[in-house]
């Protein structure tokens, strides 16, 4: 099968190249990253990030044929020749396949994702009606792999002070918990023409999400809050 | 000065909630327009005349370019805000932009009125 995989190492190339590989593949190679694991015994100065593989750590998202996803759970035999591998898209490369993520957790960890509430803990713990629990659905999901934020422009032009869609996912996920007791604290820091009015509803998160969550969804009922808190 | 990252505004849903407002405005002035040009045709300058001599046709008709300029003001914001990074070159044109869409507005009263 054919590859062609970008390549980029800030000390030794000025420019990114493209390289093409002619990979053999086994029966037992069905998944896009069994492949690129293969390509790199075959060239072990290839650099990706991968973990799990099995589509929950999130590790190996990168562009494949011009759309976001994880290597781990996209199919070989849904690919088209030459498969063109590329980095994340609007994030720094560190080397090859690998970008930096660090102004994508900057963003996840403003919308403080975690639990605030100030009443003593019970003895046990807090507890939800199932019907509680069942907002939470659809975003608590959510793999962090930086597929969605990066392929939505809004987050290419302003990756420093709009929020993204993964981090306004996990910022409804917060909203919509009832043991949490932030809730206006945490719609001001998000009513703001950059850090959530950026979204022009789009949708292009929608459509790589690997998970199949839907951060345009949520990111509306962000606003219907703001609304209901305003009008 | 040090560099740091400004947000916290605090504003945005009204420029929000006003785009979305005006849109269904000029989705209903257009189903107006669309619904006159069928049932009744003004066939000659007389009748087109006599149509915006119309005191609601008037109002109708400033409300739906009115709704323009609001609904224009906030994409050509969110445009400038998307691609010019220097603030004062963005203040700029945003300020252009507004004057322009003022200058708009009494210029559409002045032709709606004078009919």
């Amino acid at each position: 099968m054919h590859f062609r995989i970008y390549r980029y190492d800030p000390d030794k190339d000025a420019q990114p190249r493209m390289q093409d590989y002619q990979v053999d593949l086994e029966a037992s190679d069905r998944m896009l990253l069994d492949a690129l694991v293969r390509i790199k015994s075959m060239d072990d100065s290839l650099a990706l990030r991968r973990s799990c593989r099995e589509g929950v750590c999130g590790s190996d998202a990168m562009n494949i044929n011009g759309k976001n996803g994880l290597a781990c759970i996209t199919r070989l035999s849904d690919l088209k020749e030459p498969v063109e591998i590329r980095p994340l898209p609007g994030l720094p490369v560190i080397r090859d396949l690998i970008v930096d993520m660090s102004q994508f957790f900057k963003q996840y960890h403003s919308i403080k994702p975690y639990l605030v509430n100030n009443d003593p803990a019970p003895e046990k713990e807090r507890l939800q009606t199932p019907a509680e629990r069942e907002e939470l659905d659809g975003l608590y999901e959510c793999i962090l792999c930086a597929c969605c934020s990066t392929a939505c422009p809004s987050f290419w032009w302003n990756p420093d002070k709009f929020v993204g869609p993964a981090g306004l996912l996990q910022a409804y996920r917060f909203l919509a918990d009832t043991r949490d007791q932030a809730t206006s604290e945490r719609l001001d820091n998000l009513e703001d023409p950059y850090r959530l009015f950026r979204c022009h509803s789009i949708m292009n998160c929608v459509d790589v999400c690997p998970k199949g969550l839907n951060p345009t969804k949520a990111i509306g009922k962000i606003k219907d809050l703001l609304v209901r808190r305003t009008a | 000065m040090v560099k740091r990252v400004i947000v916290g505004a605090h504003y945005g849903l009204r420029d929000w909630l006003v785009q979305r407002i005006t849109a269904v405005v000029m989705v209903l002035y257009t189903f107006l327009i669309l619904g006159i040009l069928l049932m009744a045709p003004p066939k000659h300058y007389l009748a087109w005349k006599n149509l915006f001599a119309n005191q609601a046709m008037k109002l109708a008709t400033f409300l739906f370019l009115a709704s323009i300029f609001a609904h224009a003001w906030v994409g050509m914001r969110n445009i400038l805000m998307d691609y010019v990074k220097p603030t004062g070159w963005r203040l700029v044109l945003e300020a252009a932009v507004a004057l322009a869409l003022f200058a708009y507005a009494g210029w559409a009263l002045q032709i709606l009125w004078s009919v």
